[in-house]
Protein backbone atom coordinates (compact mmCIF):
# COMPACT_ATOMS: atom_id res chain seq x y z
CA UNK A 1 0.00 0.00 0.00
CA UNK A 2 1.05 3.66 -0.42
CA UNK A 3 1.88 6.12 1.64
CA UNK A 4 0.99 9.31 0.42
CA UNK A 5 1.94 13.15 2.20
CA UNK A 6 -0.73 15.33 1.31
CA UNK A 7 0.62 18.52 1.34
CA UNK A 8 -1.92 19.72 3.94
CA UNK A 9 -2.74 16.71 6.36
CA UNK A 10 0.85 15.29 5.82
CA UNK A 11 1.51 10.85 5.43
CA UNK A 12 -1.73 9.08 5.55
CA UNK A 13 -2.26 5.63 4.01
CA UNK A 14 -3.56 4.96 0.27
CA UNK A 15 -6.61 3.80 0.91
CA UNK A 16 -7.76 7.93 1.97
CA UNK A 17 -7.15 8.92 -1.44
CA UNK A 18 -8.39 9.03 -4.50
CA UNK A 19 -6.05 8.50 -7.80
CA UNK A 20 -7.34 11.23 -10.51
CA UNK A 21 -4.71 10.31 -13.66
CA UNK A 22 -1.80 12.13 -15.25
CA UNK A 23 -1.36 15.37 -14.42
CA UNK A 24 -0.71 18.90 -16.34
CA UNK A 25 -3.31 17.96 -18.97
CA UNK A 26 -4.75 21.19 -19.30
CA UNK A 27 -7.98 22.40 -21.70
CA UNK A 28 -6.35 23.29 -24.81
CA UNK A 29 -7.04 27.29 -25.08
CA UNK A 30 -9.51 27.97 -27.92
CA UNK A 31 -11.45 24.35 -27.63
CA UNK A 32 -13.97 25.46 -30.40
CA UNK A 33 -11.09 25.28 -32.65
CA UNK A 34 -9.72 22.11 -32.48
CA UNK A 35 -9.89 19.85 -34.71
CA UNK A 36 -10.42 15.51 -34.19
CA UNK A 37 -6.97 15.23 -33.83
CA UNK A 38 -6.18 17.37 -30.96
CA UNK A 39 -9.31 16.44 -29.32
CA UNK A 40 -8.17 12.46 -29.03
CA UNK A 41 -4.59 13.54 -27.94
CA UNK A 42 -6.64 15.82 -24.92
CA UNK A 43 -9.18 13.21 -24.83
CA UNK A 44 -7.36 10.08 -24.60
CA UNK A 45 -3.54 9.91 -25.07
CA UNK A 46 -1.51 9.51 -22.11
CA UNK A 47 2.14 9.20 -21.28
CA UNK A 48 1.93 6.38 -19.05
CA UNK A 49 5.83 6.00 -18.65
CA UNK A 50 7.83 3.09 -16.68
CA UNK A 51 9.55 5.48 -14.28
CA UNK A 52 8.55 8.97 -13.26
CA UNK A 53 4.74 9.35 -13.62
CA UNK A 54 3.36 13.11 -12.70
CA UNK A 55 -0.05 12.89 -11.46
CA UNK A 56 -3.36 14.13 -9.52
CA UNK A 57 -4.69 12.80 -6.16
CA UNK A 58 -7.58 14.14 -4.14
CA UNK A 59 -7.79 13.19 -0.44
CA UNK A 60 -10.92 12.20 -0.66
CA UNK A 61 -11.29 11.31 3.14
CA UNK A 62 -9.18 14.11 4.34
CA UNK A 63 -9.16 17.48 3.34
CA UNK A 64 -10.87 16.72 -0.01
CA UNK A 65 -8.22 18.67 -1.87
CA UNK A 66 -6.37 18.02 -4.98
CA UNK A 67 -2.48 17.59 -5.23
CA UNK A 68 0.19 16.53 -7.62
CA UNK A 69 2.78 13.78 -7.02
CA UNK A 70 6.07 12.72 -8.76
CA UNK A 71 6.05 8.38 -8.02
CA UNK A 72 8.03 6.19 -9.80
CA UNK A 73 5.34 3.39 -11.48
CA UNK A 74 8.22 0.63 -11.30
CA UNK A 75 9.57 1.15 -7.56
CA UNK A 76 6.20 3.05 -6.35
CA UNK A 77 8.51 5.09 -4.89
CA UNK A 78 7.36 8.59 -4.08
CA UNK A 79 9.59 11.51 -4.91
CA UNK A 80 7.65 14.46 -4.20
CA UNK A 81 4.12 16.16 -3.72
CA UNK A 82 3.73 19.89 -4.83
CA UNK A 83 0.25 21.88 -5.32
CA UNK A 84 -1.88 21.80 -8.13
CA UNK A 85 -0.97 24.26 -10.80
CA UNK A 86 2.92 24.48 -9.56
CA UNK A 87 6.22 23.07 -11.70
CA UNK A 88 7.22 19.82 -10.28
CA UNK A 89 10.23 20.06 -8.09
CA UNK A 90 13.55 20.83 -9.88
CA UNK A 91 15.22 17.93 -8.39
CA UNK A 92 12.09 15.59 -9.03
CA UNK A 93 11.72 15.83 -12.46
CA UNK B 1 8.23 -32.15 -33.93
CA UNK B 2 7.28 -35.45 -32.66
CA UNK B 3 3.50 -35.61 -32.29
CA UNK B 4 2.07 -36.30 -28.61
CA UNK B 5 -0.12 -39.65 -28.42
CA UNK B 6 -1.53 -42.02 -26.27
CA UNK B 7 1.09 -44.37 -28.06
CA UNK B 8 4.25 -41.92 -27.46
CA UNK B 9 3.11 -41.41 -23.90
CA UNK B 10 3.45 -45.31 -23.39
CA UNK B 11 6.61 -45.32 -25.18
CA UNK B 12 8.33 -42.77 -23.22
CA UNK B 13 7.46 -44.09 -19.97
CA UNK B 14 9.11 -47.23 -20.58
CA UNK B 15 12.32 -44.50 -20.49
CA UNK B 16 11.11 -42.67 -17.83
CA UNK B 17 10.16 -39.66 -19.47
CA UNK B 18 13.87 -39.07 -19.77
CA UNK B 19 14.01 -38.80 -23.84
CA UNK B 20 11.33 -36.48 -24.40
CA UNK B 21 12.15 -34.28 -27.48
CA UNK B 22 12.53 -30.68 -26.71
CA UNK B 23 8.88 -28.61 -26.99
CA UNK B 24 10.77 -25.36 -29.04
CA UNK B 25 14.31 -25.18 -29.61
CA UNK B 26 16.35 -21.80 -28.62
CA UNK B 27 17.62 -20.30 -31.26
CA UNK B 28 20.29 -17.65 -31.71
CA UNK B 29 18.54 -14.74 -33.45
CA UNK B 30 19.49 -14.40 -37.22
CA UNK B 31 20.28 -11.03 -38.19
CA UNK B 32 17.23 -10.39 -40.24
CA UNK B 33 13.57 -11.72 -40.58
CA UNK B 34 10.18 -11.10 -42.64
CA UNK B 35 8.54 -10.72 -39.48
CA UNK B 36 9.19 -10.11 -36.05
CA UNK B 37 7.05 -10.43 -32.97
CA UNK B 38 7.51 -8.42 -29.76
CA UNK B 39 6.44 -10.04 -26.70
CA UNK B 40 5.78 -13.88 -26.14
CA UNK B 41 2.65 -14.07 -24.42
CA UNK B 42 0.02 -15.86 -25.27
CA UNK B 43 -1.22 -13.45 -27.74
CA UNK B 44 2.53 -12.98 -29.46
CA UNK B 45 2.86 -16.66 -30.19
CA UNK B 46 -0.19 -17.26 -32.00
CA UNK B 47 0.06 -14.57 -33.79
CA UNK B 48 3.51 -15.84 -34.45
CA UNK B 49 1.71 -19.65 -35.22
CA UNK B 50 -0.86 -18.17 -37.72
CA UNK B 51 1.53 -15.88 -39.31
CA UNK B 52 3.80 -19.11 -40.26
CA UNK B 53 -0.17 -21.36 -41.01
CA UNK B 54 -2.27 -19.55 -42.63
CA UNK B 55 -0.29 -16.55 -44.23
CA UNK B 56 2.62 -18.86 -45.09
CA UNK B 57 5.40 -16.46 -43.78
CA UNK B 58 8.73 -18.30 -43.48
CA UNK B 59 11.10 -16.10 -41.79
CA UNK B 60 9.56 -14.93 -38.42
CA UNK B 61 10.66 -14.30 -34.77
CA UNK B 62 9.33 -14.04 -31.18
CA UNK B 63 11.17 -11.86 -28.94
CA UNK B 64 10.47 -11.99 -25.75
CA UNK B 65 11.96 -10.29 -22.67
CA UNK B 66 12.06 -12.89 -20.11
CA UNK B 67 10.88 -16.37 -20.25
CA UNK B 68 7.73 -17.47 -22.58
CA UNK B 69 4.44 -16.92 -20.91
CA UNK B 70 5.71 -15.40 -17.59
CA UNK B 71 4.11 -11.98 -18.13
CA UNK B 72 -0.13 -11.49 -18.13
CA UNK B 73 -0.44 -15.23 -19.75
CA UNK B 74 1.02 -16.63 -16.40
CA UNK B 75 -0.77 -14.02 -14.02
CA UNK B 76 -4.83 -14.32 -15.32
CA UNK B 77 -7.56 -16.37 -13.62
CA UNK B 78 -8.16 -18.18 -17.36
CA UNK B 79 -11.64 -17.18 -18.07
CA UNK B 80 -12.77 -17.77 -21.32
CA UNK B 81 -16.40 -16.22 -22.58
CA UNK B 82 -17.38 -14.25 -25.49
CA UNK B 83 -20.19 -12.49 -23.93
CA UNK B 84 -19.65 -9.34 -24.58
CA UNK B 85 -22.35 -6.28 -25.80
CA UNK B 86 -21.32 -4.34 -28.89
CA UNK B 87 -21.75 -6.31 -32.43
CA UNK B 88 -17.89 -5.84 -33.07
CA UNK B 89 -16.44 -7.12 -29.53
CA UNK B 90 -19.17 -9.71 -29.80
CA UNK B 91 -18.30 -10.96 -33.35
CA UNK B 92 -14.20 -10.56 -32.02
CA UNK B 93 -14.45 -12.77 -28.78
CA UNK B 94 -17.08 -15.35 -30.28
CA UNK B 95 -14.40 -15.71 -33.21
CA UNK B 96 -11.58 -16.81 -30.32
CA UNK B 97 -14.21 -18.88 -28.07
CA UNK B 98 -14.65 -20.92 -31.67
CA UNK B 99 -10.63 -21.21 -32.31
CA UNK B 100 -10.59 -22.50 -28.28
CA UNK B 101 -13.36 -25.24 -29.21
CA UNK B 102 -10.64 -27.55 -30.99
CA UNK B 103 -7.64 -25.58 -30.27
CA UNK B 104 -6.37 -28.78 -28.54
CA UNK B 105 -6.31 -30.84 -31.51
CA UNK B 106 -5.09 -28.29 -33.18
CA UNK B 107 -2.01 -27.71 -31.73
CA UNK B 108 -1.58 -31.32 -30.61
CA UNK B 109 -1.35 -30.22 -26.78
CA UNK B 110 -3.84 -30.60 -24.22
CA UNK B 111 -5.26 -26.61 -23.64
CA UNK B 112 -7.26 -28.06 -20.92
CA UNK B 113 -9.69 -25.79 -22.31
CA UNK B 114 -12.58 -26.80 -20.36
CA UNK B 115 -16.28 -25.40 -21.12
CA UNK B 116 -17.82 -25.66 -17.64
CA UNK B 117 -20.07 -22.18 -18.00
CA UNK B 118 -19.53 -19.03 -16.95
CA UNK B 119 -21.85 -17.29 -14.06
CA UNK B 120 -22.08 -13.43 -13.95
CA UNK B 121 -24.04 -12.73 -10.67
CA UNK B 122 -26.78 -9.84 -10.65
CA UNK B 123 -27.25 -8.26 -6.83
CA UNK B 124 -29.62 -5.41 -7.99
CA UNK B 125 -32.91 -4.31 -10.06
CA UNK B 126 -30.43 -2.87 -12.00
CA UNK B 127 -27.66 -5.55 -12.70
CA UNK B 128 -30.41 -7.41 -13.64
CA UNK B 129 -31.51 -5.78 -16.27
CA UNK B 130 -27.83 -4.95 -17.98
CA UNK B 131 -27.34 -8.83 -18.03
CA UNK B 132 -30.72 -9.10 -19.78
CA UNK B 133 -30.12 -7.01 -22.17
CA UNK B 134 -26.41 -8.07 -22.47
CA UNK B 135 -28.14 -11.95 -23.15
CA UNK B 136 -30.59 -11.01 -25.66
CA UNK B 137 -27.68 -8.96 -27.68
CA UNK B 138 -25.74 -11.80 -26.98
CA UNK B 139 -28.28 -14.14 -28.63
CA UNK B 140 -29.06 -11.85 -31.42
CA UNK B 141 -25.12 -12.72 -32.30
CA UNK B 142 -25.57 -16.39 -32.18
CA UNK B 143 -23.53 -16.24 -28.96
CA UNK B 144 -24.86 -18.79 -26.53
CA UNK B 145 -26.28 -17.41 -23.86
CA UNK B 146 -29.36 -17.58 -20.90
CA UNK B 147 -30.62 -16.14 -17.53
CA UNK B 148 -30.56 -17.95 -14.45
CA UNK B 149 -33.42 -17.26 -12.07
CA UNK B 150 -31.97 -17.07 -7.95
CA UNK B 151 -33.00 -20.76 -7.89
CA UNK B 152 -31.65 -22.26 -10.67
CA UNK B 153 -28.26 -20.24 -9.86
CA UNK B 154 -28.48 -21.92 -6.10
CA UNK B 155 -28.93 -25.26 -8.04
CA UNK B 156 -25.96 -24.88 -10.26
CA UNK B 157 -24.02 -23.20 -6.93
CA UNK B 158 -25.05 -25.13 -3.84
CA UNK B 159 -21.47 -23.21 -2.29
CA UNK B 160 -22.90 -19.84 -2.76
CA UNK B 161 -25.16 -17.50 -0.62
CA UNK B 162 -28.17 -17.12 -2.95
CA UNK B 163 -30.30 -16.12 1.19
CA UNK B 164 -33.10 -13.60 0.45
CA UNK B 165 -30.97 -11.41 3.54
CA UNK B 166 -27.33 -11.81 2.17
CA UNK B 167 -25.02 -8.97 1.97
CA UNK B 168 -25.24 -9.23 -1.73
CA UNK B 169 -28.66 -11.32 -3.12
CA UNK B 170 -28.47 -13.01 -5.64
CA UNK B 171 -31.41 -12.09 -7.98
CA UNK B 172 -30.67 -14.15 -11.13
CA UNK B 173 -27.50 -14.95 -13.35
CA UNK B 174 -26.55 -14.86 -16.93
CA UNK B 175 -24.83 -17.77 -17.74
CA UNK B 176 -22.42 -18.59 -21.10
CA UNK B 177 -21.73 -22.20 -20.91
CA UNK B 178 -19.54 -22.40 -24.08
CA UNK B 179 -17.51 -20.24 -21.76
CA UNK B 180 -14.96 -21.52 -19.05
CA UNK B 181 -11.35 -21.73 -18.58
CA UNK B 182 -8.14 -23.23 -19.75
CA UNK B 183 -4.66 -23.83 -18.68
CA UNK B 184 -3.08 -20.72 -19.14
CA UNK B 185 0.64 -22.23 -19.49
CA UNK B 186 -0.46 -25.27 -21.86
CA UNK B 187 -1.83 -22.28 -24.20
CA UNK B 188 1.56 -20.61 -24.21
CA UNK B 189 3.44 -23.83 -24.42
CA UNK B 190 1.03 -25.09 -27.10
CA UNK B 191 1.53 -22.12 -29.46
CA UNK B 192 5.26 -21.97 -28.59
CA UNK B 193 5.56 -25.70 -29.75
CA UNK B 194 3.13 -25.66 -32.81
CA UNK B 195 4.81 -22.38 -34.09
CA UNK B 196 8.72 -23.36 -33.45
CA UNK B 197 7.71 -26.67 -35.74
CA UNK B 198 6.57 -24.56 -38.29
CA UNK B 199 10.45 -22.61 -38.19
CA UNK B 200 9.34 -19.68 -35.72
CA UNK B 201 12.42 -18.70 -33.84
CA UNK B 202 11.42 -17.85 -30.44
CA UNK B 203 14.06 -15.99 -28.79
CA UNK B 204 14.04 -15.78 -25.36
CA UNK B 205 15.86 -13.16 -22.84
CA UNK B 206 16.05 -10.51 -25.74
CA UNK B 207 14.48 -7.35 -24.71
CA UNK B 208 14.10 -4.84 -27.23
CA UNK B 209 15.69 -1.52 -26.42
CA UNK B 210 14.77 0.71 -29.58
CA UNK B 211 12.68 0.65 -32.80
CA UNK B 212 14.60 1.53 -35.76
CA UNK B 213 12.98 3.22 -38.52
CA UNK B 214 13.48 5.21 -41.80
CA UNK B 215 11.14 7.77 -43.28
CA UNK B 216 8.60 6.61 -41.16
CA UNK B 217 9.20 2.69 -42.04
CA UNK B 218 10.39 0.12 -39.37
CA UNK B 219 13.57 -1.12 -40.17
CA UNK B 220 14.33 -3.46 -37.43
CA UNK B 221 14.87 -3.51 -33.53
CA UNK B 222 18.20 -3.16 -30.98
CA UNK B 223 17.57 -5.86 -28.98
CA UNK B 224 19.99 -7.21 -25.85
CA UNK B 225 20.87 -9.65 -28.42
CA UNK B 226 21.75 -7.21 -30.78
CA UNK B 227 20.17 -5.68 -33.79
CA UNK B 228 18.36 -7.35 -35.58
CA UNK B 229 16.33 -6.51 -38.97
CA UNK B 230 12.66 -7.03 -39.65
CA UNK B 231 10.60 -5.41 -42.68
CA UNK B 232 7.72 -5.68 -40.47
CA UNK B 233 6.87 -5.33 -36.54
CA UNK B 234 3.80 -6.93 -34.56
CA UNK B 235 4.21 -5.57 -31.20
CA UNK B 236 2.00 -7.48 -28.49
CA UNK B 237 3.23 -6.28 -25.13
CA UNK B 238 0.86 -5.88 -22.57
CA UNK B 239 1.12 -3.63 -19.80
CA UNK B 240 4.39 -2.26 -21.68
CA UNK B 241 2.76 -1.33 -24.87
CA UNK B 242 3.54 2.42 -24.08
CA UNK B 243 6.82 1.76 -23.87
CA UNK B 244 6.79 0.24 -27.01
CA UNK B 245 5.01 2.60 -28.70
CA UNK B 246 7.15 5.78 -27.06
CA UNK B 247 10.26 3.92 -28.93
CA UNK B 248 8.66 4.58 -32.27
CA UNK B 249 7.40 7.76 -31.28
CA UNK B 250 3.38 6.97 -31.10
CA UNK B 251 0.99 8.06 -28.61
CA UNK B 252 -1.28 5.64 -27.19
CA UNK B 253 -4.75 6.16 -25.01
CA UNK B 254 -3.16 3.05 -22.56
CA UNK B 255 -2.52 3.35 -19.05
CA UNK B 256 -1.16 0.80 -17.47
CA UNK B 257 -2.41 -0.56 -13.84
CA UNK B 258 -1.96 -3.68 -11.90
CA UNK B 259 -4.48 -6.34 -11.99
CA UNK B 260 -4.03 -8.37 -8.93
CA UNK B 261 -5.35 -12.32 -8.09
CA UNK B 262 -4.84 -14.71 -5.84
CA UNK B 263 -4.88 -18.75 -5.50
CA UNK B 264 -6.18 -20.35 -1.79
CA UNK B 265 -4.91 -23.81 -1.10
CA UNK B 266 -6.28 -26.47 -2.63
CA UNK B 267 -9.44 -28.76 -1.54
CA UNK B 268 -12.30 -30.50 -2.44
CA UNK B 269 -14.28 -30.04 -5.65
CA UNK B 270 -16.71 -27.04 -4.60
CA UNK B 271 -17.18 -25.06 -7.90
CA UNK B 272 -17.44 -26.68 -11.03
CA UNK B 273 -18.30 -23.51 -13.00
CA UNK B 274 -17.18 -19.76 -13.00
CA UNK B 275 -18.46 -17.48 -10.52
CA UNK B 276 -18.10 -13.51 -11.71
CA UNK B 277 -19.34 -10.86 -10.24
CA UNK B 278 -19.00 -7.53 -11.42
CA UNK B 279 -20.86 -5.55 -9.04
CA UNK B 280 -18.22 -6.50 -6.19
CA UNK B 281 -15.32 -7.11 -8.40
CA UNK B 282 -14.57 -10.66 -7.60
CA UNK B 283 -14.47 -13.84 -9.70
CA UNK B 284 -13.41 -17.50 -8.92
CA UNK B 285 -13.52 -20.84 -10.27
CA UNK B 286 -11.46 -23.63 -8.86
CA UNK B 287 -8.42 -25.44 -10.77
CA UNK B 288 -7.92 -28.79 -11.54
CA UNK B 289 -5.39 -28.99 -8.53
CA UNK B 290 -8.03 -28.29 -6.41
CA UNK B 291 -7.24 -24.50 -5.25
CA UNK B 292 -9.42 -21.68 -5.55
CA UNK B 293 -8.87 -18.94 -8.51
CA UNK B 294 -9.57 -15.49 -7.41
CA UNK B 295 -9.51 -12.30 -9.42
CA UNK B 296 -9.90 -8.68 -8.18
CA UNK B 297 -10.17 -5.99 -9.50
CA UNK B 298 -7.09 -2.88 -10.86
CA UNK B 299 -5.48 -0.91 -8.95
CA UNK B 300 -7.08 2.50 -9.74
CA UNK B 301 -2.69 4.40 -10.26
CA UNK B 302 -0.49 3.51 -13.20
CA UNK B 303 2.17 0.83 -12.16
CA UNK B 304 4.30 -1.68 -13.96
CA UNK B 305 5.49 -3.35 -10.53
CA UNK B 306 3.14 -6.70 -10.66
CA UNK B 307 2.44 -6.07 -7.19
CA UNK B 308 -0.39 -4.07 -6.36
CA UNK B 309 -2.12 -2.93 -2.60
CA UNK B 310 -3.88 -4.71 -0.48
CA UNK B 311 -6.78 -2.97 0.18
CA UNK B 312 -7.92 -3.96 -3.18
CA UNK B 313 -7.39 -7.75 -2.36
CA UNK B 314 -8.78 -7.36 0.69
CA UNK B 315 -12.08 -5.34 -0.62
CA UNK B 316 -12.60 -8.59 -3.65
CA UNK B 317 -11.57 -11.24 -0.93
CA UNK B 318 -14.20 -9.70 1.88
CA UNK B 319 -16.62 -9.82 -1.22
CA UNK B 320 -16.05 -13.30 -1.44
CA UNK B 321 -16.46 -14.83 1.46
CA UNK B 322 -19.94 -12.53 1.58
CA UNK B 323 -21.09 -14.68 -1.41
CA UNK B 324 -19.35 -17.70 -0.19
CA UNK B 325 -19.65 -18.30 3.36
CA UNK B 326 -17.51 -21.43 3.90
CA UNK B 327 -14.78 -20.36 1.89
CA UNK B 328 -13.99 -17.96 5.15
CA UNK B 329 -11.30 -20.52 6.78
CA UNK B 330 -9.31 -20.87 3.71
CA UNK B 331 -5.86 -19.81 3.91
CA UNK B 332 -4.30 -18.06 0.32
CA UNK B 333 -1.11 -19.49 -0.68
CA UNK B 334 0.04 -16.92 -3.86
CA UNK B 335 -0.98 -13.49 -4.22
CA UNK B 336 0.11 -11.62 -7.58
CA UNK B 337 -0.78 -8.84 -10.17
CA UNK B 338 -0.40 -8.67 -13.98
CA UNK B 339 0.52 -5.22 -15.84
CA UNK B 340 -2.91 -4.93 -17.48
CA UNK B 341 -3.42 -2.35 -20.51
CA UNK B 342 -6.21 -0.85 -20.16
CA UNK B 343 -8.01 1.73 -23.06
CA UNK B 344 -10.24 4.33 -22.12
CA UNK B 345 -13.30 2.13 -24.02
CA UNK B 346 -11.98 -1.23 -22.41
CA UNK B 347 -11.64 -2.65 -26.01
CA UNK B 348 -8.28 -3.78 -27.48
CA UNK B 349 -6.39 -1.93 -29.85
CA UNK B 350 -5.53 -4.33 -32.78
CA UNK B 351 -3.74 -1.69 -35.23
CA UNK B 352 -1.66 -0.39 -38.12
CA UNK B 353 0.27 2.74 -37.00
CA UNK B 354 1.35 6.15 -38.21
CA UNK B 355 4.79 4.15 -38.81
CA UNK B 356 4.53 1.81 -41.92
CA UNK B 357 5.23 -2.12 -40.86
CA UNK B 358 4.37 -1.46 -37.58
CA UNK B 359 1.44 -2.78 -35.98
CA UNK B 360 0.34 -2.88 -32.38
CA UNK B 361 -1.90 -5.42 -30.65
CA UNK B 362 -2.62 -4.24 -27.25
CA UNK B 363 -5.30 -2.33 -24.89
CA UNK B 364 -6.78 -6.06 -23.91
CA UNK B 365 -6.93 -4.34 -20.09
CA UNK B 366 -8.28 -6.95 -17.74
CA UNK B 367 -9.87 -9.53 -20.21
CA UNK B 368 -6.67 -10.47 -22.82
CA UNK B 369 -6.34 -14.47 -22.11
CA UNK B 370 -9.88 -15.24 -23.17
CA UNK B 371 -8.94 -13.47 -26.58
CA UNK B 372 -5.56 -15.26 -27.03
CA UNK B 373 -6.45 -17.54 -30.39
CA UNK B 374 -8.65 -15.06 -32.18
CA UNK B 375 -6.58 -12.09 -31.58
CA UNK B 376 -3.21 -13.97 -32.42
CA UNK B 377 -5.48 -15.09 -35.45
CA UNK B 378 -6.15 -11.35 -36.49
CA UNK B 379 -3.38 -9.87 -35.52
CA UNK B 380 -1.68 -12.11 -38.04
CA UNK B 381 -3.66 -11.26 -41.12
CA UNK B 382 -3.52 -7.66 -40.35
CA UNK B 383 0.07 -8.19 -40.41
CA UNK B 384 0.71 -10.26 -43.05
CA UNK B 385 -1.92 -8.29 -44.92
CA UNK B 386 -1.20 -4.96 -44.12
CA UNK B 387 -5.07 -4.46 -43.75
CA UNK B 388 -6.82 -5.28 -40.72
CA UNK B 389 -9.19 -8.33 -40.87
CA UNK B 390 -12.90 -7.73 -40.65
CA UNK B 391 -13.20 -8.71 -36.92
CA UNK B 392 -10.37 -6.28 -36.21
CA UNK B 393 -11.27 -3.20 -38.42
CA UNK B 394 -13.35 -1.44 -35.45
CA UNK B 395 -10.26 -1.99 -33.40
CA UNK B 396 -8.35 0.66 -35.32
CA UNK B 397 -5.87 3.02 -33.54
CA UNK B 398 -8.43 5.44 -35.39
CA UNK B 399 -11.34 5.00 -33.25
CA UNK B 400 -10.25 7.37 -30.68
CA UNK B 401 -9.91 10.35 -33.46
CA UNK B 402 -13.42 9.39 -34.86
CA UNK B 403 -15.03 8.97 -31.97
CA UNK B 404 -16.29 5.45 -32.89
CA UNK B 405 -15.27 4.14 -29.59
CA UNK B 406 -16.55 0.59 -28.80
CA UNK B 407 -16.99 0.52 -24.66
CA UNK B 408 -17.26 -2.51 -23.23
CA UNK B 409 -16.65 -1.67 -19.55
CA UNK B 410 -19.92 -3.37 -18.79
CA UNK B 411 -19.03 -6.71 -20.22
CA UNK B 412 -15.28 -6.37 -19.72
CA UNK B 413 -15.92 -5.95 -16.35
CA UNK B 414 -12.71 -6.58 -14.47
CA UNK B 415 -12.07 -10.53 -15.55
CA UNK B 416 -9.01 -11.61 -17.51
Amino acid sequence: MLRIACPWCGPRAEIEFSYGGEAHIALPEAADALDDAAWAQYLFMRTNPKGRHLERWVHTHGCRRWFNVVRDTASERIAAVYQPGAEPPEDAR
Amino acid sequence: MNRYSIFTLARNALSHHEHWQRAWRSPEPQRRYDVVIVGGGGHGLATAYYLAKEHGVRSIAVLERGLIGLGNSGRNTTIVRSNYLWDESAHLYEHSLKLWEGLSRRLNFNVMFSQRGVLNLAHNLHDLRELRRRVNANRLNAIDSDILTTQEVQRMVPALNCAADARYPVLGASLQRRGGTARHDAVVWGFARAADALGVDIIQNCEVTAIRQRDRRVTGVETTRGSIAADKLGVVVAGHASVLAQMAEIRLPIESHPLQALVSEPIKPVLDTVVMSNAVHVYVSQSDKGELVIGAGIDAYNSYSQRGSFPVVEASVSALVELFPSFRRLKMLRQWAGIVDVCPDASPIISKTPVRGLYFNCGWGTGGFKATPGSGHVFAHTIARDEPHALNAAFALERFTTGALVDEHGAAAVAH
